[in-house]
């Protein structure tokens, strides 16, 4: 089956970010090789006045829906201001929110995100929030309704794949939209566990940027996002510490 | 607690002392580790680190890498003014140096946009000496709303002010305010500042208090190269970072490495640092920091500022003026410090993308602080 987020449906789940990269034609060329039709972009890094801006133009294809995002706002009223700017300049009522106070480890803000949510909900935005792996803020963010949720898998830019994996089980199993896991993501391998986990979807940015080689790496992300969700569909077994061959504690009803 | 009383903690020769008396080991201890911390630094910037300067500047790119990718923030610095009531012995605008004294007015102000512009800057930092009269608030509250509407983001490098004005600053949309405190060292630091508003030095380092009480997004610390003991100098500043994130932990910070050379304004320097110890600091800072910005400015030679890049340094400036009026009017000779690096920005930002990274001219929306 297909991933639809609002109305709006999806091949491929492997999302992508368009910083950190050494030139636009290099995203360009990365984003491309990674099937990825929803790439998200920072509004503090695009010209939105400009219509030739070098990294828009470069995301200038039929494969990309754009997702802008509110990275650098420190509350919600800055958030909102930044996706109603978003919104105007570049045509897309989608938004992904992320509201980090901390520049540190840009750890996002719950209450300000929810509150952020509600009102761009409101405004008819399609809002995708980033989240902790809190499973009771992503009910609520359900319930004022996002069309999705973001939680992480480690801190945003560490590549120390899903620390959250035993939260993300509970929101994968009791979400009603779809879970996107975003952030930490360092390896083909995480990204196939996040997709095993049953994750909708996965967002990779820093993990492809960086590497030697972006455009090869584009490529392993996409096979293992394919490889991860073709398992989760196929029902995984489930994992035992020892073999099972034997029943000792029910063998005696056997016994005639 | 400010930084005004947590210094206290800090007693200079005691800090100098462990700072000389590190060994290879702790070097090696510090280098191996995952979060590093004061202590650490001090074994970074030590004498015994410089055999491992090559592991450093691999850990330090690596760190880079990863937090900022394959990018370098660009920016020019905008010169209004060299009026100056401060006695500083190493600047060229010092109140004692016998120059033609300059404030530029609004249209002067517009020329000089106009030339960084197509150069294509959109980050630009202020910068002017300390004249309250000429140059006060009154002056900032009537030129930065003009300077703004034409910039994404406005850094300031002014003389210290009260929080209140900080906070009218960033209504009017300053987004960083950089303050170097020059020397951590108070007896050295009023032999250089003999005379003017500067010379006090616990306002000075109370400034970044200030700063965060006000709100400020960004700020910059560092000290001047060359009037103290670096190692010593480079640890208070460190500290002071550290103090700083923990308490002001919505703000981002700044470092900047300003080296004095020898026979600058003909001041007594206590040290002369080497290019090999100024990559040693800033792949120190990387290694204790992974987050803050690593600034550097024209002072530094083609050569080294090509090198750098892929050291730690994310923000750099190209194409400098440090007179005002110099870019709309390049002959006039008011300059503060002597340029080294001479490219033009499209020149600069070539030698970048020849490094494989992306010179970034726009990292920051006005509509982002509200």
């Amino acid at each position: 089956m297909k991933l639809k987020i609002a109305d709006k449906e999806f091949n491929s789940r492997l999302f992508t970010g368009t910083g950190k990269f050494k030139s636009s034609k290099e995203m360009e060329e990365a984003l491309l090789a990674s099937g990825s039709e929803l790439v998200t972009m920072a509004l503090k890094r695009v010209n939105v006045d400009d219509k030739e801006d070098d990294i828009l133009s470069h995301l200038n294809h039929q494969q990309f829906n754009w997702l802008p995002n509110t990275s650098g706002v420190r509350n919600a009223k800055e958030a909102v201001f930044a996706a109603q700017l978003a919104r105007e300049a570049l045509e897309t009522n989608w938004i992904k929110l992320e509201i980090h106070p901390d520049p540190k480890y840009l750890m996002p803000d719950p209450i300000e995100t929810l509150k952020a949510a509600e009102e761009l909900v409101k405004e008819g935005f399609i809002v995708l929030p980033y989240i902790h792996a809190d499973p009771v803020l992503c009910k609520r963010l359900e319930e004022v309704g996002t069309h999705a949720v973001m939680p992480l898998g480690s801190p945003i830019g560490s590549n120390k794949g899903l620390r959250t994996d035993d939260f993300l089980k509970i929101i994968v199993e009791q979400s009603n939209v779809p879970v996107v896991v975003d952030a930490g993501i360092g390896a083909p391998s995480h990204a196939a566990y996040a997709m095993e986990l049953g994750a909708d979807a996965v967002l990779v940015n820093t993990a492809i940027a960086v590497s030697e080689n972006p455009v090869a790496m584009a490529k392993a992300f996409k096979m293992a996002v394919e490889a991860g969700r073709m398992a989760y569909e196929a029902k995984l077994g489930q994992e035992s510490a020892k073999a099972e061959a034997s029943s000792p504690l029910t063998s005696f009803l056997n016994e005639d | 607690m400010r930084f005004t009383e947590k210094i206290k903690e800090y007693k200079w020769e005691q800090i100098q002392e462990d700072i000389y008396r590190k060994t290879a080991a702790d070097v090696e201890h510090a280098l191996c580790k995952r979060e590093v911390n004061l202590e650490d630094f001090k074994a970074l910037i030590s004498p015994a680190a410089e055999p491992y300067l090559e592991q450093m500047a691999q850990k330090s790119h690596q760190l880079t890498l990863q937090r900022f990718g394959k990018t370098i923030q660009m920016y020019a610095p905008l010169y209004l003014s060299n009026e100056c009531q401060n006695i500083c012995t190493y600047c060229g605008f010092s109140l004692d140096v016998k120059i033609e004294r300059k404030t530029l007015n609004e249209q002067e102000i517009l020329d000089e946009i106009k030339v960084l512009k197509s150069y294509g800057y959109d980050h630009v930092l202020i910068v002017t000496g300390e004249a309250n009269k000429t140059v006060g608030m009154d002056y900032f509250k009537r030129m930065i709303p003009l300077i703004k509407s034409h910039f994404s983001h406005i850094a300031m490098e002014v003389q210290p002010l009260d929080q209140e004005d900080y906070q009218t600053l960033i209504q009017l949309g300053v987004n960083t305010v950089l303050v170097y405190q020059e020397t951590y060292n108070e007896n050295n630091y009023k032999k250089h500042h003999p005379k003017g508003k500067k010379s006090n030095f616990n306002y000075r380092l109370d400034t970044h208090d200030r700063l965060g009480s006000a709100g400020i997004h960004k700020m910059g610390v560092g000290v001047l190269i060359g009037l103290e003991d670096w190692r010593t100098d480079s640890f208070f500043a460190a500290a002071h970072l550290d103090f700083l994130e923990k308490k002001y932990w919505k703000t981002n910070y700044s470092v900047s490495f300003p080296r004095l050379r020898p026979c600058a304004g003909g001041v007594e320097l206590k040290s002369v640092m080497t290019d090999k110890q100024l990559v040693q600091l800033i792949c120190a800072y990387r290694i204790f920091n992974q987050e803050v910005e690593l600034s550097m400015s024209t002072r530094e030679s083609e050569q080294f500022r090509n090198h750098v890049i892929k050291l730690g340094i994310t923000s750099i400036s190209a194409d400098s003026k440090t007179d005002p009026g110099g870019y709309s009017n390049p002959k006039v000779n008011l300059e503060q410090f002597e340029i080294h690096d001479k490219r033009t920005t499209s020149q600069f930002a070539k030698a970048i993308i020849n490094q494989g990274y992306e010179p970034v001219f726009k990292g920051w929306d006005k509509s982002l602080q509200q």
